[in-house]
């Protein structure tokens, strides 16, 4: 049977939905998978309503459109559910029957009791995961809560691996086809300078994205055969085959 | 050409935006089309080695156009399918194609392809939603005049509220036209039917436009892979020399353009007249069955029906959509059939009455409020099988239809259970006639 998730993704303006949907996406193809990804959102625009669609699968994926019926949800921010900045209401609309709401919040919430009721109906799997927490103290800013969502994410489906998640952060800040290797000290300095700081820029993101794959391990999410992601990924090697 | 003068359009326009930097200038920017070798038909489907490339319906139809040897492209471009002709527009700036330029409306454009048509070169244009109604008055005169031609349609809402989304029902309004109409499911899809349309739109016994259709940005706008054939072949050129109905000549008129002008007055030979027109239209539709089968390996496909008891039948974004409903199916047991319709006029009638003899149950998804297809496929099977089919589930207004509610026919139709999302008038068949009779009277 194939594997196969249809995973919507709930978060307001500037958190990087769609980027993170973008890199999931990736990484699932790097790691042999296929993927296919649709963004939804009205005006651009800091702390609105972003909703991003994305089918992963060990299979081809010929569905086109907006997921109605998801087995995952990935909640980005918590006013999703208190402020009803979704263009999905409630929330968890169209769940499947054991699906997992993945929910960035220190610690559980407390959802209106109709709601849980039927959250619970429906044997849905709330993880409550504090991605912006985890971002903040591994990387010094929240702006990589979309990379621990998606390193736990990653690890819950099973469908890609830390080698591909880590491609997929070069490919979206590096660009595709740019290779790093030993011939690095021939950039000129210009160069040189703005990719450290982009390397820095990765190396932030994806030791946020190890954490978050593992923090998916240690609760017991993560799909079975997937293991804690322990050594830092080397990125010379994870590029030089690029 | 000096250098002071200024290369433009027929209209006048500069094409320097098109054209390649002027340091370019030993190059000549026509180079590569000008090296284009001619293939046959027979080569260019069958033979021809294809690379597999990830782009937009869009390019899909701007890479067919590059590959047909097209004479003359006219754009009036409208959401969602602006890109196509401004891609076509830089195919014009390569020399690909030899004649581009932009129509005030619909109204213009149509009329202009009938005028180029007539005038004996290879025509493309594209328009989608309002603009394929706006045109129409000029599309449903096509195929009387013997026009061949290809038309792309990337359908979008028409009906209010208006939207620019994805609903096919303007199909519906194309399929009584006369002319040839493909449904593309994908980029794929949309890159091999607009060059069959070529081929097939010109052959003489059939001298008919083709509109090649498809479900808005669900193709155009999204990416997906496309099997290609090397851009350095393309079609043979359209000889109208040797066509069926004579270029325009204004000594020699080439076919009639009203039946009794100039007083429009009626009596029986021209009603006789009207009679035969039509049927000849109608028959030349019949006769491109052939080149369908020849060029783009039949009107339908059809997937896991071998003593399948549940057939989903779709066509366009819909057919995807029950790609995945018979993946889901075969997950929960059950066994299911995919037919998808390809060519909507001529429509595969003798192929369904065949794959649908044993059938219980038939499923008919649509992204359409009013399910043309179900009555298609109602009206071409009535006699010869006695299944129940379920006119739906129905997204409209652009929604993407969700695999689960094909599922859901699919499981009600097999237990008898009542389905939630499709209206009682939209079902046909099973043992009570009243119901026959409710579905009879609704379409």
């Amino acid at each position: 049977m194939a594997k196969r998730f249809n995973i919507r993704m709930a978060g307001v303006g500037g958190q990087g939905v769609v980027t993170g949907s973008h890199i999931l996406s990736t990484a699932v193809i790097n790691a042999g998978g296929e993927s296919t990804i649709v963004p939804f959102y009205g005006s651009e625009k800091r702390m609105a309503p972003v909703e991003s669609y994305v089918r992963v699968s060990d299979e081809p994926i010929y569905e086109i459109g907006e997921i109605t019926f998801p087995h995952i949800i990935i909640i980005f921010h918590p006013q999703v559910i208190t402020h009803g900045k979704s263009y999905t209401m409630p929330f968890y609309f169209g769940l499947k029957e054991d699906g997992i709401a993945l929910i960035n919040n220190d610690g559980p919430m407390n959802l209106h009791r109709d709601q849980a009721a039927e959250l619970k109906e429906r044997r849905v799997k709330l993880y409550y995961f504090p991605a912006t927490k985890m971002s903040l103290e591994v990387a010094g800013m929240d702006l990589a809560t979309n990379m621990a969502l998606m390193g736990c994410i990653g690890a819950i489906t099973g469908l890609t691996n830390m080698v591909g998640l880590d491609q997929a952060v070069k490919d979206r800040f590096l660009g595709k086809g740019f290779v790093v290797s030993g011939g690095t000290a021939a950039l000129d300095s210009v160069v040189e300078r703005k990719f450290k700081k982009k390397q820095e820029l990765i190396d932030k993101n994806v030791a946020v994205m190890r954490a978050g794959w593992n923090y998916a391990v240690d609760h017991g999410w993560a799909a079975p055969d997937v293991k804690r992601a322990e050594e830092p990924v080397v990125t010379e090697t994870a590029t030089a085959t690029a | 050409m000096s250098e002071t003068e200024v290369k433009t359009n027929p209209q006048g326009d500069p094409i320097t935006s098109v054209a390649p930097a002027p340091s370019a200038s030993k190059k000549d920017p026509h180079g590569e089309a000008k090296r284009q070798r001619v293939v046959t038909p027979e080569y260019m489907f069958h033979e021809a080695p294809r690379t597999k490339e990830f782009i937009t319906g869009s390019e899909a139809a701007k890479e067919a156009v590059r590959r047909s040897n097209v004479d003359l492209a006219i754009a009036y471009p409208i959401t969602p399918q602006s890109e196509t002709m401004q891609l076509v527009g830089v195919l014009y700036g390569e020399g690909y194609v030899k004649e581009y330029y932009r129509g005030e409306e619909e109204v213009g454009v149509m009329a202009a392809i009938a005028g180029g048509s007539r005038s004996g070169v290879r025509c493309y244009t594209a328009t989608a939603g309002p603009g394929t109604l706006r045109g129409l008055e000029g599309i449903a005169s096509w195929p009387g005049h013997r026009l061949p031609a290809v038309a792309m349609f990337t359908c979008r809402v028409v009906n209010a509220p208006l939207a620019i989304q994805p609903d096919n029902i303007e199909v519906s309004y194309l399929l009584n036209c006369g002319m040839i109409v493909f449904h593309a499911e994908n980029q794929q899809d949309m890159f091999d039917f607009t060059m069959a349309g070529f081929t097939i739109s010109e052959k003489n016994d059939v001298t008919l436009p083709v509109g090649v259709c498809c479900d808005g940005f669900f193709v155009t706008h999204a990416r997906g892979y496309v099997r290609m054939q090397d851009r350095g072949i393309k079609l043979p050129p359209r000889e109208a020399w040797r066509g069926a109905v004579p270029v325009l000549d204004a000594e020699n008129p080439p076919a009639r353009l009203s039946r009794d002008a100039p007083v429009q007055k009626s009596n029986f030979m021209a009603y006789n007249i009207h009679a035969v027109w039509q049927q000849e239209v109608w028959a030349a539709v019949e006769r491109s069955r052939k080149y369908i089968d020849r060029y783009m390996g039949g009107l339908l496909t059809a997937e896991n029906v071998d003593d399948a008891e549940v057939l989903i039948i779709a066509s366009g974004s819909a057919a995807a959509q029950s790609r995945e409903a018979v993946r889901l199916c075969k997950e929960k047991g059950m066994k299911v059939g995919l037919i998808k319709v390809r060519s909507l006029r001529p429509f595969p009638t003798k192929e369904l009455r065949q794959l649908c003899g044993k059938a219980k149950l038939i499923v008919v998804p649509e992204f359409n409020y009013v399910g043309w297809l179900a009555k298609e496929v109602a009206t071409a099977i009535y006699g010869f099988s006695n299944a129940k089919i379920i006119g739906g589930p129905r997204v409209y207004g652009g929604q993407s239809m969700p695999v689960e509610l094909i599922v859901d026919e699919v499981e009600s139709g097999v237990s008898g259970k009542k389905s939630t999302n499709v209206a009682m008038s939209q079902i046909m068949g099973g043992v009570n006639p009243d119901e026959v009779a409710h579905f009879m009277r609704s379409i």
